[in-house]
């Protein structure tokens, strides 16, 4: 009985977590483990393995030739002019589509956030892009807005006697950047809303009452309190938009500087079924993503250890 | 200028803008209910006789059946997603591991690893095993995917759980299991819809994979789409009429779950 006893003690100050007994650890372990095991097997194994294919001399044209290379993978990425283009497309048009799609997100947030009648319905309307399958928005975007017959972009541009432009051929990087932020600025909007709606309303009618402008209430109270809301968006859409495929894919096939890593890596490995060099693209792809993803995780455990501690 | 002029403006200009961001939606749909013949017409019409040729259409390029993959695909992966975080996400909440923070980091740095880590062994090993084109792999790579999002989300929503009903829970001598889905997941039920909703929406919408992993059987939506890129001759109607369809459930699971949806995506982070 005493070890029962002990255990119910134990047990309810199970909220300091230096005091709790082995056997609730265990248990908590056992919790733990299925999802931590699923995980290694199905994304750390698989990493692992990747880097050692980058390895490896091993062209799936010519399966006799296989064999340990050392870094040349990596020194003929370096060398063959494929990897730094790549790298820079995929910086821009991730750089290029979170500016545009936080300011433009700002733009609507604080527009949706005025009480107006319909607000409900607009909302809604607003979010659907986001919400549209990646593949079908590059589509409808590629065929009913920046073709030169049918789009309505050339369209409007006949009507105001303007030169037809092929967007998608003329101007790829900006035809991908335009329909990532189309698809990004309803994300950007719902996180910035909530910050919007989550600010202390007395604070403002304070500062009304101390005679501050409607600008000036924004720039010194609104902008530092969405600080937070705004790196949370910047730094979740860049993990995300780092790994652009779809719009590449459906778009411009890589053309005009929009050959993003993932599909530099998807060419090399599904095309020119190099899986060595393709491989290294893959590294490569993560040391960036670290890079990005470092300044987002410190930024999130700030925000998660100041909000969710027992 | 008066105030209240001033706020009609306002109230103006956001529906300009809203409708004019909503636009390619409204035409897509618009233009899946066109006959071909009208909806590649190079003066675009907002009026005419509808019809159901583009979703006919649609149909005879079998696109029941990338559906209903789709389906699978991304049912199976929040099943899967869902199961293994509900505990998992209970050991870093109310039954604490030691190391709370690195099982966190942990599972953070899985959601940020790029799939070009991780998609060529993963194409290698079915491949050897002869389980490429098969829709239950692609729904297990979704579900791990998925997963670290779906911890992160699920434990901040057991941290709301007031800590006396789980002591209440364990005087009273409730096993384990009755703990965790008798008393504690009742009330983070709209934690699991939100898990649920994320999962689902990234495993119907997604195409990289799906491109790679599958080549007919298995195919889902997204790469049935994108074969229209190598079309040929007039074909606005019947894209227009596969994009609404493939878009809608997703479309509708967001207009419903709109709370869920920004929790969801930041993680938990928002609430």
């Amino acid at each position: 009985m005493t070890v029962t006893e002990l255990d119910t003690v134990e047990a309810e100050t199970a909220t300091e977590p230096r005091r709790v007994n082995k056997k609730e650890l265990r248990t908590a372990r056992g919790l733990l483990l299925p999802a931590v095991i699923f995980l290694i097997l199905l994304t750390q194994v698989p990493f692992v393995v990747t880097i050692v294919y980058s390895l490896l001399r091993w062209n799936l044209l010519y399966p006799n030739d296989r064999g340990f290379t050392g870094l040349s993978n990596y020194a003929s990425a370096l060398t063959s002019g494929d990897l730094w283009p790549s790298v820079l497309a995929t910086v821009l048009i991730t750089a290029f589509s979170v500016i545009l799609s936080v300011a433009l997100g700002m733009i609507f947030a604080i527009l949706l956030d005025r009480p107006f009648r319909g607000r409900a319905i607009a909302r809604t309307l607003m979010i659907t892009p986001f919400l549209v399958m990646p593949a079908a928005a590059s589509l409808i975007w590629k065929y009913s807005m920046f073709d030169t017959n049918i789009g309505i972009l050339n369209w409007l541009s006949r009507t105001l006697g303007l030169p037809v432009v092929s967007w998608s051929t003329e101007h790829p990087m900006l035809s991908v950047v335009i329909v990532l932020t189309w698809q990004f600025t309803p994300f950007m909007m719902l996180i910035l809303l909530a910050g919007l709606q989550g600010q202390d309303k007395g604070i403002l009618e304070a500062a009304q009452v101390d005679g501050a402008g409607t600008w000036r209430t924004f720039t010194w109270i609104t902008l530092p309190h969405l600080r937070m809301y705004v790196e949370i968006g910047v730094l979740l859409g860049s993990v995300i938009i780092l790994q652009v495929f779809d719009p590449i894919a459906i778009l411009t096939k890589g053309t005009g500087g929009t050959k993003t890593l993932a599909y530099l890596l998807y060419e090399r490995a599904f095309i020119g079924l190099d899986v060595g060099q393709a491989a290294a693209y893959g590294v490569v792809t993560v040391i960036l993503t670290i890079i990005v993803a470092t300044v987002a995780l410190r930024t999130l455990f700030k925000v998660f250890m100041a909000g969710g501690s027992r | 200028m008066n105030r209240s002029l001033r706020g009609s403006l306002v109230t103006a200009l956001t529906w300009v803008l809203v409708l004019a961001f909503f636009f390619p939606v409204f035409w897509m749909i618009l233009n899946g209910f066109k006959p071909e013949s009208v909806a590649s017409s190079v003066n675009p019409k907002l009026f005419f006789s509808p019809s159901t040729e583009g979703y006919q259409l649609a149909m005879d390029r079998g696109m029941k059946g990338y559906l209903l993959n789709s389906v699978t695909a991304a049912v199976t992966a929040t099943i899967i997603a869902v199961v293994l975080a509900i505990p998992a996400a209970y050991a870093l909440s109310i039954r604490r591991v030691k190391n709370v923070e690195n099982a966190l980091s942990f599972f953070i740095s899985t959601r940020f690893m790029p799939l070009a880590a991780v998609v060529l062994p993963l194409f290698m090993i079915l491949k050897t095993l002869g389980l490429l084109d098969n829709i239950y792999m692609l729904a297990v790579v979704y579900g791990a995917v998925n997963l670290p999002v779906a911890v992160w989300m699920m434990r901040s929503f057991f941290l709301e759980v007031p800590f006396e009903i789980i002591e209440a829970c364990r005087v009273d001598g409730a096993g384990l299991g009755r703990e965790i889905f008798r008393v504690a997941l009742p009330l983070v039920l709209p934690g699991v819809a939100s898990a649920a909703l994320i999962t689902f929406i990234f495993s119907w919408n997604e195409y990289f994979l799906a491109t790679l992993l599958t080549s007919s059987a298995a195919r889902t939506t997204p790469p049935f789409l994108g074969s229209f890129v190598d079309g040929r001759g007039q074909f606005l109607a019947v894209l227009s009429a596969a994009a609404t369809i493939a878009a809608l459930p997703v479309i509708v699971a967001g207009w419903v779950a709109q709370k869920q949806l920004v929790r969801g995506l930041s993680m938990g982070a928002i609430k």
